[in-house]
């Protein structure tokens, strides 16, 4: 048989994971593409492309997860789907 | 079943706050009653075995207290770890004795390429919170092997895992307890061996009566130790030298001076023109070799089962994903100060080294040298004649330390700062207790998911399914010990492989596991034999390479198209195929690091420490089309996958728990 189809539950879940994927796909890998002209621009003295690989990405990984948890949490219980307290 | 083992553990589980409390305390004191006995005289190799001995006996203390006989307390500590506590224990499976006393080294050599294993180990955590962790969570697995059995309907899926299990972990468990002698012999200069079978008495005592449970509460202590022990020195040296004690935001200062410092050595003959800078980018890396190995150690993160187990820890789904986001914030803490660590050793190496006669180096360059640790002019640094001599010996040298005469092997960084800082003993022997507790504490979570998996998934679902809740214990607790000693006697042998290999075990893990989980819950379409078949190609392909590039290269490059990888920064291939081929011994297999073509042939340039990103694409692709050219699973196989991705409701696997 075919896969059954989603419902609005699921179609949520995936929309937040396709966002929080290119935000990780962009903070990941795009910025760092640009390293060298990111380079020339210093603040406090980090050359701004070396500081995104050293603490920008990773500032913004970690707020992203804090963030995906509540935002989850939000769909799961306004399908009905929240665990119970 | 749920209110009893609530009351079980609850007077604990509501105190956590002040048990640490006290315990962080406690710490602090003994610091401060370290720091007295120093100022009175005590030898410093006492201290240091106060040290070690102290935090050792704590954690085998919280091993012991925590010890059980019931199942789901051994294997998933009783589903009550709160989220932020599991993040802290999280951090400390994580950050492996390398990662606490050699990843600030390999960014010291590196420069930027380095960072790729920060945004590596840290950006993985969002595919474990996205793709993955919740909905094992929710299917309430005691192993990742469980998970694959039930979505894939039967052994096979778990017999796959299994192998990939123990393929990525074991090597893993190997170094770490390699790590642990290393840290013991430099510190408390014990023989190496002796500290070997020590360090496995410390890992023993924490996991063996306990299981989960018991790893769980020691990790938590252990990650107190390690953090405080990575950020005093380092805090210190920035309020010294900066006079701000955030080293996290002194650095750019001292990147600044390096930039200088590099331009002027360049520029009066003290470093080669083609010398590597720190802040630029792709020297010892291609850009597609960079990006590549952030790819696989990402994909590695989030497929690897000591970490994916953590999660099976937490009270609930919701738990499970606020535990990520504060493992990664406790893992974070390390991380983003690990380049400060690098960037304070390098000016301080720049400026009180390079330009300076050879005669008169600092006392620090001889206490590591004498280990061989640091080397000048091609000779371990351990007195002022030897390097005179062999600086004299070398053409080009004036008496004056060139950059290109200088060597350091990358334990140095960390462990020289507080020599460097001019900080008393006492904090060298805390750095010393903060390796030590990042080695054991992910010793630990390895052994447990290595012996897990041979008791639940080998013994207990696939030879004796009846076999009563206490023989299996006694069974995973047997295994443990045996596994644990296999290792130590593999790492006292000192494999010389052994840190590539902790590399590898990302890509392996990558390869072999990912598309099977992540597929297994995004996918309804996903079939048993799509699955298999996808594990053993993406697995199958990845260490095809792993095995060819590194042992068998001169088949590699006659029978599988390999070529040579290229020099970064010049394009250049790095060995000349054609003399190399012709060369006696090029067809040999199981050739040493040494042979002309290992670890330097390969396919598209791409260096083996990155491929699973062959495997990876591989697994995927042979996963979804063999699926949907077989038998869509059935209508319970896909209501089973809508139930794992509803937090509503307990756990699918039902256990008996007696």
């Amino acid at each position: 048989m075919n896969p059954t189809p989603d419902d609005e539950h699921w179609q949520k879940t995936k929309r937040l994971m396709i966002i929080m994927m290119s935000l990780w796909f962009f903070f990941g890998y795009v910025i760092h593409a640009f390293v060298t002209p990111l380079n020339g621009i210093k603040i406090f003295g980090f050359p701004l492309g070396f500081y995104m690989a050293a603490q920008g990405s990773l500032i913004v990984f970690v707020a992203m997860l804090f963030w995906f948890a509540k935002a989850q949490d939000k769909i799961d219980n306004e399908a009905g789907f929240g665990e119970e307290e | 079943m749920a209110t009893q083992a609530q009351s079980g553990g609850g007077d604990f589980t509501s105190n956590l706050g002040r048990i640490y409390g006290i315990y962080t305390g406690g710490f602090a004191a003994f610091v401060i009653l370290i720091a007295i006995l120093e100022r009175v005289g005590v030898p410093n190799q006492i201290l240091g075995y106060m040290f070690v001995g102290f935090t050792i006996l704590v954690y085998a203390f919280i091993g012991i207290v925590s010890r059980t006989v019931q199942v789901s307390e051994y294997y998933v500590a009783g589903r009550k770890v709160p989220a932020f506590y599991n993040g802290m224990a999280t951090g400390a499976d994580w950050m492996s004795g390398a990662s606490f006393v050699g990843m600030a080294g390999s960014l010291f050599l590196l420069g930027y390429d380095g960072l790729a294993f920060v945004l590596g180990w840290t950006g993985g955590y969002v595919l474990v919170a996205v793709l993955v962790a919740p909905f094992l969570r929710k299917f309430g697995a005691y192993t990742v092997p469980d998970f694959l059995a039930a979505r894939y309907g039967g052994n096979a899926a778990r017999m796959l895992g299994v192998m990939v299990l123990l393929a990525c972990s074991f090597t893993y468990v190997v170094a770490q307890i390699f790590a642990t002698g290393l840290i013991a012999q430099r510190f408390l200069g014990m023989d190496f061996v002796v500290a070997v079978y020590v360090g496995l008495l410390g890992i023993l005592v924490c996991s063996m009566l306990g299981g989960m449970r018991a790893v769980t509460w020691t990790q938590v202590a252990q990650y107190i130790v390690l953090i405080v022990a990575y950020l005093i020195p380092v805090v210190i040296l920035s309020a010294q030298k900066f006079g701000l004690p955030i080293p996290q935001l002194t650095y750019g200062a001292a990147l600044e001076q390096i930039a200088q410092l590099e331009q002027s050595f360049i520029q009066n003959g003290l470093a080669p023109a083609t010398q590597k800078l720190h802040a630029a980018p792709f020297t010892s890396y291609s850009p597609a070799n960079y990006f590549a190995l952030i790819l696989c150690l990402m994909v590695g993160t989030a497929s690897l089962p000591h970490v994916l187990m953590r999660y099976f820890t937490t009270p609930s789904v919701r738990d499970a994903r606020m535990s990520v986001a504060w493992s990664l914030l406790f893992i974070f803490l390390l991380y983003f100060t690990a380049p400060a660590y690098a960037a304070f050793s390098k000016l301080e190496v720049y400026s009180t080294l390079i330009g300076k006669p050879v005669a008169e180096m600092p006392a620090w360059v001889f206490t590591y040298g004498k280990l061989g640790l640091v080397t000048i002019c091609g000779k371990a640094a351990d007195s002022v004649a030897t390097i005179t001599a062999a600086c004299q010996a070398m053409a080009g040298n004036t008496g004056v330390l060139r950059l290109q005469d200088f060597g350091i092997n990358t334990d140095v960084v960390v462990l020289s700062t507080p020599e460097i800082a001019g900080l008393p003993y006492v904090i060298a022997g805390l750095v010393a207790a903060g390796g030590l507790a990042a080695a054991l504490s992910t010793a630990d979570g390895l052994l447990l998911a290595i012996a897990n998996a041979l008791s639940h998934d080998i013994y207990y679902k696939m030879i004796d399914p009846k076999a009563p809740a206490a023989r299996r214990l006694i069974i995973s607790r047997v295994l443990l010990v045996v596994v644990a000693i296999a290792a130590a006697w593999t790492a006292s042998k000192r494999p010389a492989d052994i840190l590539a290999m902790v590399s590898w075990a990302f890509s392996l893990a990558a390869a072999g596991l990912f598309p099977a989980l992540v597929l297994g819950i995004w996918d309804k379409r996903t079939n048993k034999q799509g699955a298999v078949a996808g594990i053993i190609a993406g697995f199958g392909v990845c260490l095809f390479y792993l095995v060819v590039t590194r042992y068998f290269p001169g088949f590699g490059v006659s029978y599988a198209g390999m070529t040579s990888l290229l020099n970064p920064i010049t394009d250049a291939p790095l060995v000349n195929l054609q003399t190399a081929m012709a060369a006696p011994g090029a067809m040999d297999g199981w050739v040493g690091g040494t042979h002309p073509l290992a670890s330097k042939v390969g396919w598209f340039n791409m260096n083996n420490i990155s491929s699973a990103i062959f495997g990876l694409p591989v697994g995927f692709i042979v996963m979804m089309v063999v699926s949907r050219m077989t038998t869509a699973p059935s209508k319970e196989l896909q209501d089973f996958v809508d139930s794992c991705r509803r937090p509503r409701g307990g756990t699918i696997m039902e256990e008996k728990t007696a």
